[in-house]
């Protein structure tokens, strides 16, 4: 449906992207994540036509964005990160205009624009003068005019940015529905909102790709990196000795060493699941009681932070070079 | 196309600055209107039209100020790029609407010379001919203004550029006699016409070998046509700047009664330059 193949792009001497290379697949949503300034938006920009890439190329259904702009652009609707509203304009004659502007035939328009605003519930300010407009209804604006005409790719740039909680679950509801059958490709630097709605996750840091898949393989990745904590009645000699014989135990960090309890984390190298199961047997068998045992999964917050880091730290340590 | 045209046409007169602008170009040749040809009784509309050219100058900037700069202020050029249009379509129905907005006040001038033929002898030849030649005059300006909004982000930056242009534009004639016409002075000035083009191939392609020999061989050229001919660069200058006169084709129209056809061609690609290096604005920001 999309590639992108090898995007660079320079600002001046700052390279925003770095070899981007991915591709996109039909009916799912994809999440851009990453940090501040790690180029989800200017990935965007370039993938629908504003800017221009310094090197690489966006196919969108077989049709390069730069040589043939009108195909490809016919079959994205895009809400960047500061919806492009005209001001002046009531909420009504911007999405007809739009509607226009995406040469929706014209007996279609009216049906279409009012899907479209039944859809993001914009009827009760249809006819308010977007100057007047919230952060919210303006938000909504934007998005309506981005799925109007329902595009087959529908890019989002942040947008539950600056809503209130109860938006922001409306609009993740609607990205749901509108998933059913579009393309739906989202930016955020939330990782919560993009490990609760995207099927499939890609991970930017410093213009580079650095991770991808879905929120679960990703989760997956993080396999050994998985921790157990427990609570053992016993003396921290005794319970060493009893972790020696199982193995599997990467590392074990002792947090609170009592009089007949201790509280310890011990970092596993393999399945968490495989390991707290034998350390059960074996305190059992030694006959010591263990209180209390907790795996700690990796979540996808402790992946993202090490992919980005990784890669920043390797950029350090170029530049050293 | 058309949706950009109706959209801007209506923003005009939202914003007010399209009634302001009519207003203000029919008050001022109305004023001239009532003073050269009810009270003094001078027959030609077309003298009067001579003196609301300078108005123009300051009421073109104002409407073609917002026309991209605002756009890229507002980010609402995102849409318009983002969306199925081309490029052409979009300086186009931007321009149109601006013309449109033009059209209206020389329209209401085309009712003058009537008012004159019901007191007596009008030359309505002249006079319509003339309005059509302040018309086109006019979208030359605009087209120069639409041109100038599209590098800048600023409005005001882009009102200012283009009032400056445009007042150079107007000046023009009058400055020309002010030009030394030896054939040194000649010789000197294309020297740093062409040095300059040299600096400007160096600045797009970054490459100081093909600046620098261009710039050797438009040296060498230059000073051996000099000592072989010397006469060929006496008035030079000039004669190359009377040709972007721009205003002297209305003016014999309208003070010389000349229709000069070429004069009005010349206008015409003046129109179509400034549109085209306005779309290519926008296409070098597409392409890397």
């Amino acid at each position: 449906m999309i590639e992108v193949q090898h995007l660079t792009k320079k600002y001046g001497k700052h390279l925003a992207l770095d070899d981007l290379s991915f591709t996109i697949e039909k009916g799912q949503i994809y999440g851009f994540l990453g940090p501040n300034g790690a180029g989800k938006s200017t990935t965007m920009n370039i993938m629908t036509g504003y800017i221009s890439a310094t090197s690489g190329e966006v196919l969108i259904d077989g049709h390069s964005i730069l040589d043939e702009p009108e195909k490809a652009k016919k079959s994205i609707g895009y809400l960047p990160e500061i919806p492009p509203l005209y001001l002046d304009m009531t909420v009504m004659e911007y999405l007809k205009f739009v509607a226009e502007l995406k040469k929706i035939p014209k007996d279609k328009r009216s049906a279409e624009v009012r899907k479209a605003s039944t859809l993001v519930k914009l009827n009760d300010v249809s006819n308010r003068l977007i100057r007047n407009l919230s952060k919210g209804y303006k938000q909504r604006t934007g998005l309506a005019a981005a799925v109007l005409g329902f595009p087959d790719i529908i890019i989002l740039d942040e947008p539950t940015v600056g809503l209130d909680p109860k938006q922001i679950i409306e609009i993740r509801q609607l990205i749901r529905k509108l998933a059913k059958d579009h393309t739906v490709i989202l930016s955020s630097h939330i990782l919560a909102e993009v490990q609760e709605i995207c099927d499939y996750v890609l991970i930017i840091s410093k213009g580079k790709l650095v991770g991808s898949g879905t929120p679960e393989e990703l989760e997956e990745l993080s396999h050994g990196k998985d921790s157990i904590e427990l609570t053992v009645k016993s003396d921290a000699d005794t319970i060493q000795s009893v972790l020696d014989r199982i193995d599997g135990i990467q590392n074990v960090t002792w947090r609170n060493q009592g009089a007949g309890s201790c509280d310890l984390l011990v970092d596993t190298s393999k399945s968490a699941q495989e390991v707290c199961e034998d350390i059960s047997i074996a305190f059992a068998t030694e006959r010591i009681p263990v209180t209390r045992i907790n795996i700690l999964k990796a979540t996808l917050e402790d992946i993202f932070l090490e992919l980005t880091e990784s890669s920043q730290k390797d950029e350090e340590g170029e530049t050293k070079r | 196309m058309k949706a950009i045209y109706k959209r801007e046409l209506r923003s005009y007169f939202t914003s007010m600055i399209g009634c302001a602008f009519i207003a203000f170009i029919t008050i001022i040749g109305g004023v001239y209107f009532m003073v050269y040809n009810l009270y003094s009784g001078y027959p030609y509309f077309a003298y009067s039209l001579s003196g609301v050219i300078f108005v123009l100058l300051i009421a073109v900037p104002v409407l073609s100020m917002k026309c991209f700069a605002e756009e890229r202020k507002n980010k609402t050029d995102q849409l318009l790029l983002t969306s199925p249009v081309s490029l052409i379509e979009i300086v186009f129905g931007k321009y149109l609407a601006m013309i449109t907005i033009f059209a209206i006040p020389c329209l209401i001038f085309c009712l003058f010379p009537l008012i004159i033929k019901l007191q007596g002898n009008a030359y309505l030849l002249v006079d319509y001919s003339s309005i059509f030649a302040f018309f086109l005059l006019g979208c030359v300006f605009i087209a120069a203004g639409m041109f100038l909004s599209s590098l800048t982000e600023s409005p005001v930056i882009a009102a200012i550029s283009t009032c400056a242009v445009l007042f150079f534009m107007y000046m023009l004639g009058s400055l020309i006699d002010y030009i030394p016409s030896s054939a040194v002075s000649g010789l000197i000035i294309l020297i740093i016409f062409f040095s300059l083009i040299c600096a400007l191939i160096y600045y797009i392609t970054r490459n100081p070998v093909i600046a620098g020999i261009l710039e050797v061989i438009c040296l060498i050229a230059c000073i051996a046509v000099y000592i072989v001919k010397s006469s060929l660069f006496e008035n030079l200058v000039i004669n190359v700047l009377e040709n972007f006169v721009i205003t002297d084709v209305f003016y014999n129209i309208a003070q010389n009664y000349i229709f000069d056809v070429s004069g009005l061609f010349y206008y015409l690609s003046l129109i179509i330059l400034f549109v085209f290096l306005t779309i290519q604005t926008f296409q070098k920001r597409r392409w890397s």
